[in-house]
């Protein structure tokens, strides 16, 4: 057995009596008091989460922003410093080597926050596309990320920092203290809430979550583990690289064209014209989102059949705890995809009837 | 912690032995080790199940696992309150969310099962 890598919050979590899992070569609190209780305090409260297995990339130097729109989806020209940009890294294909969250913290100076289990392919990517005109460094090590979600998120943040929360926007970070300590705070998040993401020197990570926990003790914050990570994001049909995409979906299949930029300014980029040439007309499938109508819970890899044609597999599907419902997300066949149509999921042997709705499942009451 | 009246299964299941009436149910390690559970398919009354046979399944948000008959036995009744109710799994496992009856056709089945100093023991062994 390979030794799991320990995020900096790792004894914090033992100590909380979490309960750890294996994931992706982390060592990960998949649960704290439980999953739904968790679930339900970040749509009603907040939670806390730990997502330090996130990598980090920097991106510097004059020749920066030439590179990012190069290799990214979206146009990097749009952001201004304190901005951040939800984007791609697309192949020939135009299917995602990974999703990513861009920031500009100066004109030549970005950080890209990329998933766990991608660090080494995007940086393998990213070097080979480099100009020697930037620097490309991971800096995964040198940073903590926190999560911290909910309706209550600002309210529980504004007591720990001297910045003015209410004029931060949605997709805008500010670097400066939260509890005397030095952080990047981003107003983004991976679960349909309002909520910020904390990153921090990891030997100051422990602090910051216990200074977080004890401000928002009172107003129902929780810690919250990967399991109602995964069934918070799929309500609000946020997608899991690896799962609902990948290296061979391309993105406007996948539900994500409003990234991929084609303005005159933006130039090429990898799959350029074949996402172009979809975004005129239509992907061969389409990603939806479904509710079993039968009883059972559609799980990730199960088969989905329309009649009694195979059309793939589900690629995310739970119990979805606030909507009390079986939820999934699918491929199907675009000229099948809409809202309305039936189709059938394969649970351990069984065809089970499901329905495409409209998505997000859940959207938050603003 | 287990009920000194039950008897257990390496399949983490108990049964409840009255006369030649077994009532069946998960342990608390194994609801523990699923989480919230959200979800139970259920055996039909009438039907027959030899000692670890798969009689239905138990799923909570994250994970799906089968259940099989700790004896064997013919279902007698099933707990359909727990079709509505399945977080009784999780909150009294060894009482109010018994899965099943059955009318045990043999007691030499029963008499293999762990009592609840050996299946603490079997729990610990499998937690290391």
């Amino acid at each position: 057995m390979v030794d799991l890598r320990r995020t900096p919050l790792n004894t914090v979590h033992r100590e909380t009596g979490a309960k750890m899992v294996p994931f992706g070569g982390w060592d990960m609190p998949v649960e704290y008091a439980g999953l739904i209780s968790e679930h339900l305090a970040v749509r009603e409260a907040a939670g806390l989460f730990d997502v330090s297995h996130m990598g980090e990339l920097e991106i510097d130097g004059p020749g920066a922003l030439a590179f990012l729109q190069r290799v990214t989806a979206n146009d990097v020209a749009r952001l201004t410093d304190g901005r951040a940009q939800y984007s791609a890294l697309p192949n020939d294909r135009g299917c995602p080597i990974d999703d990513v969250i861009l920031y500009r913290r100066s004109a030549e100076r970005f950080l890209m926050i990329v998933n766990a289990a991608n660090v080494e392919k995007d940086l393998e990517w990213l070097q080979s596309h480099r100009p020697s005109n930037c620097e490309l460094r991971d800096v995964s090590e040198a940073y903590a990320l926190l999560a911290l979600q909910g309706p209550r998120s600002e309210s529980i943040l504004q007591t720990l920092t001297p910045i003015d929360l209410s004029q931060l926007k949605f997709y805008r970070f500010f670097e400066g203290e939260v509890c005397g300590l030095g952080a990047l705070v981003a107003r983004t998040g991976y679960t349909g809430e309002d909520g910020f993401e904390l990153l921090v020197a990891p030997d100051k990570a422990a602090e910051l979550w216990r200074a977080l926990m004890a401000a928002g003790g009172e107003k129902g914050l929780v810690p919250v583990g990967l399991g109602a990570r995964d069934t918070l994001r799929l309500e609000a049909r946020m997608l899991l690289y690896g799962n609902d995409m990948d290296e061979t979906t391309s993105l406007v299949a996948a539900g994500l064209g409003w990234i991929v930029s084609l303005d005159d300014g933006k130039g090429d980029f990898p799959g350029r014209q074949v996402l172009a040439a979809e975004k005129a007309s239509a992907a061969r499938s389409s990603l939806v989102g479904f509710e079993v109508v039968g009883r059972g819970i559609a799980r990730h890899g199960y088969p989905v059949l329309l009649g009694d044609e195979a059309a793939g597999a589900v690629t995310s599907g739970s119990y979805a705890p606030f909507l009390k419902k079986s939820i999934g997300l699918c491929y199907l066949p675009s000229a099948r995809a809409s809202v309305g149509t039936d189709f059938d999921v394969e649970i351990r042997g069984r065809r089970v009837s499901a329905r495409v709705v409209p998505t997000p499942f859940y959207k938050r009451p603003r | 912690m287990y009920p000194q009246e039950l008897r257990y299964s390496k399949d983490h299941e108990w049964v409840a032995v009255d006369g030649d009436r077994g009532r069946v149910g998960i342990t608390d390690y194994a609801q523990n080790q699923l989480g919230d559970v959200v979800f139970l398919e259920l055996p039909e009354v009438g039907r027959t199940l030899a000692p670890g046979e798969q009689f239905g399944t138990v799923e909570s948000v994250k994970a799906v696992s089968e259940l099989y008959s700790p004896v064997a036995g013919e279902v007698v009744e099933i707990n359909s309150e727990l079709t509505s109710k399945p977080e009784l799994i999780n909150e009294d496992p060894h009482g109010v969310a018994w899965i099943m009856v059955v009318r045990i056709t043999d007691p030499a089945t029963v008499a293999a099962l762990m009592d609840a100093k050996e299946y603490q023991a079997f729990v610990e062994s499998e937690a290391k």
